[in-house]
């Protein structure tokens, strides 16, 4: 029987159930269906270099392209195999554990529509789900929810949407009711915010400069905040450093993780991190990438710990707004680039591959000769994820969610 | 508009305003020197402060629940003594039984005592302290007027009487704001002599510089008790309010000036439901006869003695000279060109102390507009700046004096009577601080507010070219909109 003919049953119960009790009755009506699916969306704010993070060892470009800053099998620290082809950052055991039991996948080489190189045009593209860039005042999966009221899956008078950080992320604001999590612990300004503004002030005004270098040093010199740290409780005066950025990553998504594991709690969340910008001193083997690569993984470890039972139907998809360029530049690091990866998590998962059509490495074969070219629509993958999991219709995804999108078929087969 | 007309209008928000905001920069037109002296005509009333008390009626709510705390503490108090006495016998039985440990009975009997004050403090705390939230809406209000404000040069010039005149909301904080607008908002356009006579004779000020019970030894209360004379009110309106430090004054000009003022209090809260709270002046503490001061024999009687010497400091040409100077430093530069000073001491002199004179003086001046931008903002100027320049009009009290606090410069709680400093070396180790302030600020705001936006509509692009870059290559609009708040174009003016 196919899901359409199950529509209007629960319509039917949800409304002879009387309005009043639409909401205490939702969670068990979902029950008896059997599924009540969970999606979190994690968006990566600046742009994830793609290569950095799933390295294609098996082609044979991916040495002379990326020298002795390549990832391998054999590299200093071993790239972790995933097929034959592709090996993921060694920074990520977590996600390498849950690929190899099914519950992950990888989406390579894919992009959403937009193919400039501002950071925050593309996050409006990514999270607005629209074509274009531009100031937009609701997300597709804010828009994918409110397509779901209208099917009785979600009581529109709460908040079925979560949104994590002090801002809610653009991907799921909009008319659907969110309700939001700031953590308690403020995250400084990361240390490529302070690398940017002390370039600046050495550009702009040396006075200042000098004062910034001085609590640059002062950070580094301090480490990571401990317990027993008199300034650890300050939130302003700890130093920037990883342990406080994986702190922050797991205390973000495991909370989004126990809110959503909630049986009346919300049914899809969004969050960012920060920090994937790199244009200096990349380090996908050691350094600033691989560090965000394992606060991420650290993230996964949280929510599937805390989604408890309800991992089993949940889903995560990790996005960027594009990736970086496929050479190292000048300053070891990388420039905005199109096409990268998505990870793809959870319970629900039918995972274990690497989704690509691989579009490989050679000069020719590069998008404008600097960037992987985009082979897979990132909006195809989370279409597939809304109907496959959410069970938002097709037609829906193609005019509201993702308007003119139609051509852009759902990637079937994701979810298990 | 020509950039450099532009430029001198951002200057003039910068460095005698708030900090453009949307619109602001239209507004003021092609003359921002006309622009900011018509901003001085306007009225500095608070038309939403009819909703908040008084400082006396402030006053009294908070002594009101402080008597009706203290009731509280001292019912629970013996009600938990009850208690422990009704139970003595059982334990007295089985301490009977044991060997007797002395140790162990003292301990018995500290904690008896402690469950006494524990719910005595339980029972006080049951009343809210309504100090704060008066402060907390005071504050509110006197925020959104800086960031309401067209330019606001006659808020910044608020901002700087409140703080040469300060009080401190850690000793009085249902007074603070009441403070400022009854004393200093209605006079800092007037002439100084009526804003000192206003300041010094505020109740806030008087507690705050502990003259509530300073008695002259030859006065009705000094004779019959032992305490005497405080010197702190007037050693402060010496050195910091009129003459400033090192101007010659001596100590016994000190000592005969504080017999003067001998017997400015206030009339107690809890015996006048009326008038509690507001100044009185009570002869039974004044020192009787003539004092000398700086040279001058006062013989008047009452509170007029010391109105005269106030108004004697007020016309002294070092007080002229002190004020100039301060304002010099804290609207142009640490070091402010000594011409220019010397131009508004002059005004200062000629017109009596008129305050809106001498503000006018200084943005005449071209010596006020000359250099380059090198004050470094203050904090809380910074964070008004901010928030200006993202169009925001209302703000949550209690984050936006939080913030304030983190960075060293909470709202009317400065660490001493000398206020809180203007020089660069007393904020520019808070920069790194400022950082993290901007940057959660725009994680909060970076769903309304553009950087682009910012640079081109607010700031009419008079922002310098590295600035801009390193916002356009921003990995977000978060680093974007803290890389512009931090930069040397928003923290100097």
């Amino acid at each position: 029987m196919g899901l359409v003919n199950h529509l209007p049953t629960r319509r039917e119960l949800l409304v002879g159930s009387g309005a009043l009790f639409a909401w205490s009755q939702m969670p068990r009506i979902a029950r008896a269906e059997g599924r009540d699916p969970r999606l979190l969306v994690i968006v990566l704010r600046g742009a994830l270099d793609g290569l950095g993070a799933v390295a294609p060892v098996g082609d044979p470009d991916w040495v002379s392209l990326r020298g002795d800053r390549a990832l391998l099998l054999d590299g200093k620290p071993p790239a972790l195999p995933l097929d034959t082809f592709f090996a993921l950052n060694p920074a990520m055991p977590n996600l390498h554990r849950l690929y190899k039991s099914g519950k992950a996948a990888i989406v390579h080489a894919a992009a959403t529509p937009y193919r400039e190189r501002s950071h925050f045009d593309g996050q409006d593209v990514l999270e607005s789900g629209l074509v274009k860039p531009g100031m937009t005042s609701s997300g597709w999966l804010n828009r994918a929810l409110l397509a779901m009221e209208s099917g009785g899956r979600v009581d529109p008078r709460g908040s079925r949407a979560l949104g994590i950080g002090s801002v809610t992320p653009l991907v799921v604001r909009g008319s659907a009711p969110v309700m939001t999590w700031v953590p308690q612990k403020l995250l400084p300004a990361s240390e490529d915010t302070q690398n940017r503004l002390l370039d600046l002030y050495q550009h702009t005004d040396p006075k200042l400069a000098t004062v910034l270098q001085a609590r640059m040093k002062l950070a580094s010199l301090g480490g990571s905040p401990g317990k027993g740290d008199a300034m650890s409780d300050d939130p302003t005066l700890a130093p920037p450093g990883i342990a406080r950025v994986r702190a922050y990553f797991a205390e973000a998504a495991g909370t989004a993780a126990r809110y959503l594991a909630k049986p009346d709690g919300p049914r899809v969340g969004a969050m960012g991190f920060v920090g994937w910008d790199t244009h200096i001193a990349e380090g996908a083997a050691s350094g600033q990438l691989y560090n965000l690569l394992g606060a991420l993984d650290g993230a996964f470890a949280a929510i599937e710990t805390n989604m408890g039972e309800a991992w089993k139907e949940t889903v995560v998809a990790v996005v960027t707004e594009f990736g970086r360029t496929a050479r190292i530049n000048g300053t070891q690091g990388t420039d905005h680039g199109t096409g990268t990866v998505a990870f793809l998590i959870g319970g629900g998962l039918a995972g274990g591959r690497v989704i690509a059509d691989w579009p490989g490495l050679k000069p020719a074969q590069l998008l404008e000769d600097r960037d992987l070219k985009p082979t897979t629509d990132l909006r195809a993958v989370l279409k597939g994820l809304l109907r496959d999991h959410l069970r938002v219709e097709e037609n829906v995804l193609a005019e509201t969610v993702f308007p003119g999108s139609a051509d852009v078929k759902p990637m079937g087969g994701l979810v298990a | 508009m020509s950039n450099a007309a532009k430029a001198e209008v951002v200057l003039a928000l910068h460095r005698f305003g708030m900090g453009p905001r949307p619109g602001s920069i239209a507004a003021i037109g092609t003359d921002p020197r006309g622009a900011l002296i018509a901003e001085l005509d306007r009225p500095l009333v608070l038309s939403a402060a009819a909703s908040l008390p008084s400082s006396a009626k402030a006053y009294r709510t908070v002594a009101d629940a402080n008597a009706r705390r203290t009731a509280r503490a001292k019912q629970a108090q013996q009600q938990a003594k009850k208690q422990q006495m009704a139970a003595a016998p059982v334990a007295a039985g089985d301490q009977g039984q044991a060997p007797a440990q002395p140790e162990g009975q003292a301990q018995g009997y500290s904690q008896e005592k402690d469950a006494a004050e524990m719910a005595a403090k339980q029972a006080a705390d049951a009343i809210p302290d309504p100090g704060r939230p008066i402060y907390l809406q005071e504050a509110k209000l006197r925020t959104e007027a800086a960031l309401a404000a067209d330019i606001g040069f006659a808020e910044r010039l608020v901002w700087f009487w409140s703080n040469h005149f300060c009080v401190s909301a850690n000793r009085i904080q249902s007074m603070s704001g009441a403070y400022e607008r009854e004393a200093v908002r209605a006079n800092a356009l007037c002439r100084f002599v009526d804003l000192l006579l206003a300041v010094e004779g505020h109740p806030a000020m008087l507690f705050y510089l502990d003259n509530l019970e300073s008695m002259g030894a030859n006065s009705t209360a000094g004779i019959n008790r032992s305490r005497g004379l405080n010197e702190n009110f007037a050693r402060e309106i010496m050195e910091l309010h009129t003459l400033g430090v090192r101007t010659g004054y001596t100590q016994d000009d000190v000592i005969s000036f504080a017999n003067v003022l001998t017997g400015w209090t206030l009339v107690p809260p809890g015996a006048d439901p009326q008038h509690g709270g507001e100044f009185t002046f009570n002869p039974r503490l004044h020192e009787p006869g003539g004092q000398t001061v700086l040279g001058r024999r006062y013989e008047q009687e009452d509170a007029e003695q010391g109105r005269a010497v106030l108004r004697d400091l007020a016309a002294n040409p070092a007080t002229a000279t002190h004020v100039a100077t301060k304002l010099a430093r804290h609207f142009v530069a640490d070091e402010p060109p000594p011409a220019l000073v010397e131009q508004m001491a002059k005004t200062f002199r000629d017109t009596e102390g008129d305050l809106k004179q001498v503000a006018i003086t200084m943005v005449s001046s071209d010596d006020a507009w000359r250099g380059p931008p090198s004050k470094l903002r203050r904090p809380g100027e910074w964070v008004v700046g901010m928030v200006r320049a993202t169009g925001i009009t209302v703000v949550d009290p209690v984050r936006f004096t939080g913030g304030q606090e983190l960075l060293g410069e909470a709202l009317w709680r400065p660490s001493a009577p000398k206020g809180y400093p203007d020089e660069e070396a007393s904020w520019i180790d808070g920069v790194g601080r400022r950082l993290d302030v901007a940057n959660y600020f725009a994680e909060r705001i970076t769903g309304m507010a553009d950087p682009q936006v910012i640079i081109e509509d607010v700031f009419a692009s008079q922002i310098a070219p590295e600035v801009k870059q390193a916002v356009g290559r921003a990995e977000s609009r978060q680093q974007a909109l803290a890389l512009l708040f931090m930069s040397a174009d928003f923290q100097r003016r």
